[in-house]
């Protein structure tokens, strides 16, 4: 009853039925209060609206929650149709070198029943389905976007066709060359970046905590980040290109790099602000210097040594791909830079498509890995 | 650490300059103060027993700071106490005068300049979970949940035998035994300074300071904390030092009240609280008590009437 009205409400754009329907509302609560001591008025005023006023309320009523149910709570569906729509009304300008099967169709397809299917999963767990629900608009949007790309490029070619392919050409570059772009490229870049990585974040780890328990590491050790920190791995290049007996040692030293310096700077940062209080109660409740370090300063510290690692993290995306496009023969930065020359835009697009995607996944892995650990951080619970 | 009858007998109290007040009447407190007939309580033993253990002997205990500018600061000169086994030993004062240094000095946190400091007739070099420590704020570890700050000191030690029970309870002791799993920051101010006590005492320390470990909760929250902490009192027979700035506390809790000046921060007086335990709250003869310390540090300046009249 109540979301009928707020369609109602919400729908209603003339000031002047509003007023009608006011007053009639008006004349029957006074009736309906002259007739019952103290009836449910709200009810009665709703459902009880009576006279062509009343009836055309409900119509709108109706209407508002029709169009509510069907279309407003589903927008992504409806723009995944749209596109679907376009892209079978639509015919093909002719411009772009043809694919063997319709890829952007099979993806709204696919996406539709997607769409469809997932509700009816979650409907039981009420917090998946809100999810769900919340990013309904953003989907809608990137549905359209589609869309509108397809339009541009396949369908009237308004684009550079060479530069800008179309949705279906990089769809089938992403199915076609799936099993190379995973286990050749991806798994290339993926040893590199986690070699790297690991490399720099203990390097970090080691030369924080140093800086953060040692006087004599902090006198040599802080100048040296001081001075070496800030030059972009990248910068290195020329020297790693020459000082390094293959070309992926030196681009896990450049990962590393880029990952050390903010890590160092961020876990000694973190130790040297922990309260001292801390180290003094334990030191009264028996703890000696190295359970201090490791039990004390470290976990007080993890807040900023996350801040550090996730700076690393980006920073490392960046060398890694530079790397890979100045020297290492391996990768999809090298796959990227490779198609690039060879002028094969969709390729290098289904390469960016990758990228995004799993460097999304490595930091939505990263965040969950934090938000573990800083469990006992205030507002980040959730119990 | 098991105690010796001379342990005792030594630790009759050294007097300082303001040895006056020492006058009062100190037989009740005498009595409480037997010898333990037996041998030494067992871990966590609920039968209430006397302390033979936890004397500590301060000699001539100076503290001089340099601040940041240079200059020098004596937070506190030639300090001299005894406190006994047991014994209860408020420290109160002005703002400045020295007793945060000087629970710091006992708890080993803080070196002396000159002057000697004793727990059963070991130097004190450096802290040790011998002597527990627990701050105004609690400084529970908020990365750690309340079980696990508990367990910090027994773990810290390596004692891995009976943790688990031992964290239960002294969890139980302060009435947190339904929190074990909560975090610090999910707890009252009140329940956090229950679990640094907790904390503080698993180690089954013989002495154990507190810094106003009251000073942050409300009035009622810290009439009940007074009497836990008699009851743990009572329970362990440990040996307590508090810094406190409620006269009241000071009087209801200590078997003597060390008053402290500052500039630079002296023992001005010691006074014996002799009313037998348990005491009442309303207990008249603490007015007189409170009226002499609030005399000597010059608060109780404008009472024009005799303090004290039936
Ligand atoms: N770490 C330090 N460095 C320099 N000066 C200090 C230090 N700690 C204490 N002091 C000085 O020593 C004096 C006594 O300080 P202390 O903290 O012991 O006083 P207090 O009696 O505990 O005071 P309050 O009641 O305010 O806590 C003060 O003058 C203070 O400035
Ligand atoms: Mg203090």
């Amino acid at each position: 009853m109540t979301t009928l009205t707020e369609a109602t409400v919400k729908n209603d754009l003339s000031p002047n039925s509003d007023l009608q329907v006011g007053s009639a509302a008006r004349s029957v609560a006074t009736s309906v209060t002259k007739t019952a001591a103290k009836g449910p008025q709200a009810k009665e005023h709703s459902s009880g609206c009576g006279g062509a006023s009343g009836s055309a309320q409900i119509v709108q009523s109706l209407w508002g929650a029709l169009v509510r149910k069907l279309f407003i709570d589903h927008l992504a569906l409806w723009s995944a149709f749209l596109a679907l729509g376009a892209d079978v009304f639509f015919t093909s300008s002719g411009r772009h070198p043809p694919v063997d099967r319709p890829y952007f169709r099979y993806f709204l397809y696919v996406t539709i029943a997607i769409f469809i299917i997932w509700p009816l999963i979650v409907k039981n767990k009420p917090a998946s389905l809100e999810k769900f629900r919340q990013k309904d608009k953003f989907y809608a949007a990137a549905f359209l976007f589609l869309n509108v790309l397809n339009l541009v490029t396949g369908k009237f070619t308004l684009l550079p066709p060479l530069f800008f392919p179309t949705p279906d050409r990089i769809l089938s570059i992403l199915v076609e060359d799936f099993t190379y772009l995973i286990f050749d490229c991806l798994a290339g870049s993926a040893k590199l970046l986690l070699t790297g990585f690991s490399c720099g974040a203990l390097a970090g780890l080691i030369t924080g905590i140093a800086i953060g328990f040692s006087k004599p590491s902090a006198y040599w050790l802080n100048p040296m980040i001081k001075i070496l920190g800030p030059i972009p791995p990248t910068a290195w290049i020329p020297i790693v290109l020459v000082a390094f007996p293959t070309t992926w040692t030196g681009a896990v030293f450049l990962i590393a790099l880029s990952v050390w310096f903010p890590t160092s700077v961020m876990t000694s940062s973190g130790i040297l602000n922990v309260q001292n209080a801390y180290f003094e109660v334990s030191s009264t409740l028996g703890a000696k210097r190295l359970y201090q370090i490791f039990l004390v300063g470290i976990p007080a510290a993890m807040p900023l040594i996350f801040t550090g690692l996730f700076s690393g993290a980006c920073s490392s995306f960046l060398t890694l791909m530079t790397a890979e496009m100045v020297g290492v023969k391996n990768g999809i930065g090298w796959y990227i830079n490779w198609q690039r020359e060879m002028l094969a835009y969709a390729n290098v697009y289904a390469g960016l498509i990758i990228i995004a995607l799993s460097f999304y996944s490595l930091i939505t892995l990263f965040f969950k890995i934090r938000d573990r650990v800083l469990v006992w951080q205030k507002g980040m619970i959730k119990w | 650490m098991a105690g010796s009858p001379d342990t005792l007998t030594q630790a009759e109290p050294v007097n300082n300059t303001a040895a006056t007040a020492a006058a009062i009447e100190q037989s009740l407190m005498q009595q409480e103060l037997k010898p333990a007939s037996g041998p030494a309580p067992l871990t966590g033993s609920h039968a209430s027993a006397a302390a033979t253990t936890g004397v500590i002997v301060i000699d001539g205990v100076s503290k001089v700071f340099t601040h940041p500018d240079g200059s020098l600061v004596t937070a506190i000169d030639n300090v001299s106490l005894t406190v006994k086994a047991g014994e209860f030993v408020s420290l109160i004062g002005p703002s400045g005068c020295g007793k945060s240094t000087l629970l710091r000095l006992i708890a080993g946190l803080e070196t002396a300049t000159s002057g000697t400091l004793e727990l059963d007739q070991t130097t004190i070099n450096g802290p040790d979970a011998d002597r527990g420590l627990v701050f105004q704020n609690p400084y529970l570890f908020p990365w750690l949940n309340i079980q696990n700050n508990v367990a910090f000191g027994l773990r810290a030690r390596r004692v891995y035998r009976w943790q688990k029970e031992s964290v239960a309870r002294y969890l139980e002791l302060v009435g947190l035994g339904k929190f074990g799993r909560a975090y610090p920051h999910h707890l009252s101010g009140g329940m956090a300074q229950r679990a640094s006590l907790a904390r503080a005492l698993i180690n089954q320390p013989r002495v154990l300071l507190l810094d106003e470990p009251l000073g942050a909760l409300d009035a009622f929250t810290r009439m009940n904390m007074q009497d836990e902490i008699l009851r743990i009192r009572e329970d362990k027979a440990i040996t307590m030092v508090m810094v406190t700035h409620d006269v009241d506390e000071a009087i209801y809790l200590s078997d003597r009240v060390v008053v402290m000046t500052p500039h630079p921060g002296r023992v001005e007086t010691i006074l014996t609280v002799p009313f037998a335990r348990p005491r009442a709250r309303n207990n008249p003869g603490f007015f007189q008590l409170r009226s002499q310390i609030l005399e000597i540090l010059n608060f109780a300046g404008h009472i024009t009437e005799p303090p004290y009249q039936i």
